[in-house]
């Protein structure tokens, strides 16, 4: 694309402004971890140490909440796991003029503010009685997490070729054979791919979890109350850690959806030209392979 | 409903219609309801309750109405939450346009991933990131007043500043990635052949990828607009009692105040708002709500 060097140059500063602006404060804040100032900073530095971490390891309140947060998180990939999967095949066989109501039924919690599904949860449950706690935020979070999962599981569905399942059947299959070995292995990749965002929306979730917590603390919320009441470089040690695990989950689920995206779209090609050449259609092995 | 039974069969059927069903109902419809009906009642005593006071009021609403504080607090959110998207918008803008139509595809990958690992990281400690840089004895009043800038630190934690400034950070990437998306499917040939017959950038940018932007747009606004209405992690962590923001008043109705009828009713004025805020970007942009949430 032809464009004046004016431009390009403007727009590369630019890039460079906008993630710089983006990663600087994290790499502050990570970098805040190995200052021995008392408060989180880099100005003043004051010298270097790892007495941070040392002192997060021996903070039993967050290990306390670290166990709740993955407590929570694994209900909540239970819960929306399945319920996520029913809902997207219950979606793909409904006529068009339901399918988009009940579809705007089944998205209105990702329009909806966090605060507000806390908030109906929590007075909702109370008629039966139920008061704040781990049961309650794994039903205040999947309320929308359910969601999510419906839009990746429905996004790899419409792909999916229905004359598969027809040829399990019509071979003698029963429908939870078919559902179990043509379905299910089909839909695995959104399955997995839908579970890690379960599991990361729920373990970093403040907004609902803060309603309907009860008394039990989850690290997400752990981290802000030590903001507000007095806060120790733990703090970033803890946040450094979280921070490079997540990186390194992120570049790896990109790494693998990016492989598997290429694996099939190297199949789709070589599916065409198959067919082209039963057609007989010469031409299409001519054509460039991978 | 036969042809889902002839495709899966009886019992797993049932449970395809069962679990969206429980969902639908006991997770999303219910809990609203419920949550309306609170904000309609008065808070009385357990005693009380089907007693002859136990009538359906106004009164939780009135509070928001006469009582000044909250309801300055309530325009500020509005007004805080619209700037917030708005600068979200101009900031991500021009990346969003870069990213779709002016990289070659393998560098577009390289930026994208470089997009979602902040996405990825949790919103507290974004937010908590700013904290450390806008602290009183942070590096920004360092930075400043090394370069001679300022003579004294700036309280940047003590005002709507801060929650601002927290704000465009945490929730930039929901705007990106909308903006993006629209601006890919966008045919490269339609710039090229509109700047060939002599349109300026401003031009085409007016008539030809604002508008096939559209529901990227208003996607992008609606999320982050009803993001920053409903933040509490962001003024928290960021904003002092005299910066306090619509959600942390209704936290307080529930559990300082303890009257969760008062909150109940508050929460259905941000609730309202939100709704208000997606109809209108759905006008502005002639999109209906298909086009969203894709």
């Amino acid at each position: 694309m032809r464009r004046d060097p004016v431009t390009t140059w403007l727009m590369r500063i630019y890039l460079v402004l906008f993630f710089g602006y983006l990663f600087l404060p994290l790499m502050v804040m990570g970098a805040a971890t190995f200052n021995t100032s008392r408060f989180p900073t880099v100005t003043p530095w004051l010298g270097t140490t790892f007495q941070w971490f040392v002192e997060l390891y021996r903070d039993g309140a967050m290990w306390t909440a670290l166990w709740t947060s993955l407590v929570i998180a694994a209900g909540v990939i239970a819960v929306s796991v399945p319920i996520g999967l029913a809902a997207a095949l219950l979606l793909t066989s409904l006529h068009a003029r339901a399918r988009s109501f009940v579809y705007g039924v089944m998205v209105s919690p990702l329009l909806t503010p966090g605060v507000i599904i806390g908030i109906s949860t929590l007075v909702f449950w109370q008629r039966f009685g139920v008061a704040g706690g781990v049961f309650l935020s794994v039903v205040a979070q999947s309320t929308y997490i359910i969601a999510y999962v419906m839009l990746m599981v429905m996004a790899r569905l419409q792909r999916f070729d229905r004359s598969l399942e027809e040829a399990a059947l019509d071979l003698g299959a029963s429908h939870l054979q078919a559902f179990r070995r043509v379905m299910l292995p089909y839909l695995r990749p959104s399955l997995l791919a839908a579970a890690v965002i379960a599991f990361l929306q729920s373990f970093e979730n403040y907004n609902t979890t803060l309603f309907v917590r009860g008394v039990d603390t989850t690290l997400t919320i752990y981290i802000a109350s030590k903001v507000r009441t007095g806060v120790t470089p733990a703090v970033n040690a803890l946040g450094l850690i979280l921070i490079v695990l997540t990186v390194l989950a992120a570049v790896l689920y990109e790494w693998r959806r990016r492989s598997e995206r290429r694996r099939e779209s190297i199949a789709a090609r070589r599916r065409e030209v198959s067919e082209a050449a039963e057609d007989g259609v010469g031409r299409a092995l001519a054509a460039p392979a991978e | 409903m036969t042809a889902l039974i002839r495709r899966f069969g009886l019992g797993l059927s049932a449970l395809i219609i069962a679990l969206p069903v429980f969902w639908i109902v006991m997770m999303i419809v219910l809990p609203e309801l419920v949550m309306i009906d609170f904000a309609f009642r008065p808070n009385l005593l357990p005693a009380e309750i089907g007693g002859p006071k136990d009538v359906y009021t106004l009164g939780n609403f009135q509070t928001l109405v006469e009582n000044t504080i909250h309801r300055a607090i309530f325009l500020k959110t509005i007004w805080a939450s619209a700037f917030v998207t708005l600068v979200t918008l101009v900031v991500c803008y021009p990346i969003a346009y870069h990213l779709a139509q002016g990289t070659k595809p393998e560098r577009t990958g390289f930026l994208i991933l470089l997009l979602i690992i902040p996405f990825w990281i949790n919103e507290i400690l974004r937010t908590f990131a700013w904290f450390i840089i806008l602290a009183y004895n942070g590096p920004l009043n360092a930075l400043l007043s090394g370069l001679g800038l300022i003579d004294r630190p700036i309280r940047f934690l003590n005002g709507n500043f801060g929650v601002i400034i927290g704000m465009v950070y945490a929730y930039i990437l929901f705007m990106v990635f909308p903006l993006y998306n629209s601006m890919e499917s966008l045919d490269r040939n339609q710039i090229e052949a509109a700047r060939d017959l002599g349109a300026s950038a401003w031009r085409i940018h007016r008539r030809i990828v604002i508008p096939h932007a559209k529901p990227g747009i208003a996607t992008g606004c609606i999320f982050t607009f009803m993001l920053a209405a409903g933040s509490y992690a962001v003024p928290a962590l960021l904003g002092s009692p005299q910066s306090r923001w619509f959600t942390e008043i209704i936290y307080n109705w529930f559990f300082e105040g303890g009257n969760w009828n008062q909150g109940a009713a508050y929460a259905i004025v941000l609730l309202a708002l939100c709704l208000g805020f997606i109809l209108l970007m759905l006008r502005v942009f002639r999109v209906n709500l298909g086009d969203i949430a894709k």
